[in-house]
C-alpha cells in the first residue's frame, strides 16, 4: 500500500526523537534505547531505575493519545495482518535487539550520534537485513 | 531516576514517532522496499527521520561532553565497549529480519499500544517473549 513521501514532517518528527534522546541522556545519563528500556522492565531487576523506565514507557504510550486529542485526527497506521508473521516478527525483534544490544533508537539514533563503531556496524547490519527481508517478502515470495 | 524527565522524554519520543509517521509500519516497509525505487512505491521519509534524529542527538552529545555528570545522577551510564562481536552482528541481523517482516521495531510498537489494535498487542507480547527467551534461556545456556 503506497504511502506519501513526507520529508518535512519526517524531519520534524526525527528532530523530536533526537530531542527525546538528548533529554534522557542529559537528565539520567542513559541511552534512549527502547529495546533495553522495555527489556529491563521485565524481571530480574538489577538497578533502581524501574520507576523511571516505567514513566518513560508511559510517556511513549500516552503520546499518540495526546497527538490525537490535539489534532482531532486519527493516526494513519497499517499493521500487519498475518498473526503468525506478526508473532515471528515480534520474537525476532525482541530476541535480536537484546542479543545485538540495541535497536533503531539505541544504535540507529543514539549510537550513531555518539559516533559509536559498534552502533555503526549494528545499524548497517540491521538495515541490510531489513532491506533484504522486504525484498524477499515483497518481490520474491510476495510477487 | 527523575520520573518527570523520563516521562517527558517518552512523550517527546512518542510524539516524534507519530509526527514523523514512523508509527506506521507501512511507511517503514515502503522505505525498506528499495526495489520499489523508481516504480513510485518507495517512500524515502525514514531517511529524513533518521537524519533529523541523528543530527539533533549529535548536537546534544557535543553539548553534553561539557557536563561532568547528568542533571539527576552522579555519572553517565553509557556503553563503552567498541568490540564488534558475533552477538552484535547476529542480533542485529535477526532484529533486521523481524523489522523487515513486520515493519515494527520496539519504539513504534510500544507507542502504538494506545491505539488498541490487537495485532500490535500480539507483536509487543511476542517481542517481550523474545527478549525473555534471550535473557532467561539463550544467555544462560551452558
Amino acid at each position: 500500500m503506497p504511502t506519501t513521501f513526507t520529508p518535512l514532517s519526517a524531519l520534524v518528527g526525527g528532530a523530536l526523537i533526537g530531542l527525546a534522546a538528548v533529554v534522557l541522556m542529559a537528565s539520567t545519563g542513559r541511552i534512549a534505547g527502547i529495546s533495553g528500556i522495555a527489556a529491563r522492565l521485565l524481571p530480574p531487576y538489577t538497578d533502581d531505575a524501574f520507576a523511571g523506565r516505567l514513566a518513560f514507557i508511559a510517556g511513549l504510550v500516552a503520546a499518540p493519545f495526546g497527538v490525537m486529542a490535539i489534532t482531532g485526527a486519527a493516526i494513519p497506521q497499517t499493521v500487519p495482518t498475518n498473526l503468525w508473521l506478526t508473532s515471528a516478527a515480534g520474537l525476532l525483534v525482541g530476541f535480536g535487539s537484546v542479543l545485538g544490544s540495541g535497536c533503531t533508537s539505541g544504535h540507529g539514533v543514539c549510537g550513531l550520534a555518539r559516533l559509536s563503531p559498534r552502533s555503526l556496524v549494528a545499524t548497517l547490519v540491521f538495515m541490510a537485513a531489513a532491506v533484504a527481508t522486504v525484498f524477499v517478502t515483497r518481490h520474491v515470495i510476495g510477487g | 531516576m527523575p520520573i518527570l524527565a523520563t516521562l517527558v522524554s517518552g512523550l517527546l519520543l512518542g510524539t516524534g514517532l507519530v509526527v514523523s509517521g514512523m508509527i506506521d509500519p507501512m511507511k517503514v516497509l515502503n522505505f525498506l522496499d528499495f526495489a520499489a525505487i523508481g516504480s513510485g512505491g518507495w517512500d524515502g521519509s525514514l531517511a529524513f527521520v533518521l537524519g533529523g534524529a541523528v543530527v539533533v542527538a549529535f548536537i546534544g552529545v557535543q553539548v553534553m561532553k561539557r557536563m561532568r555528570h547528568p542533571a539527576f545522577d552522579d555519572s553517565f551510564h553509557v556503553p563503552t565497549s567498541r568490540r564488534i562481536d558475533a552477538p552484535l552482528i547476529i542480533g542485529s541481523a535477526l532484529f533486521g529480519l523481524g523489522w523487515g517482516i513486520g515493519g515494527f521495531c520496539p519504539g513504534p510498537a510500544v507507542a502504538s499500544l494506545s491505539m488498541g489494535i490487537p495485532q500490535t498487542v500480539l507483536f509487543v507480547v511476542a517481542m517481550l517473549v523474545g527478549m525473555t527467551l534471550h535473557d532467561r534461556v539463550w544467555s544462560r545456556r551452558t
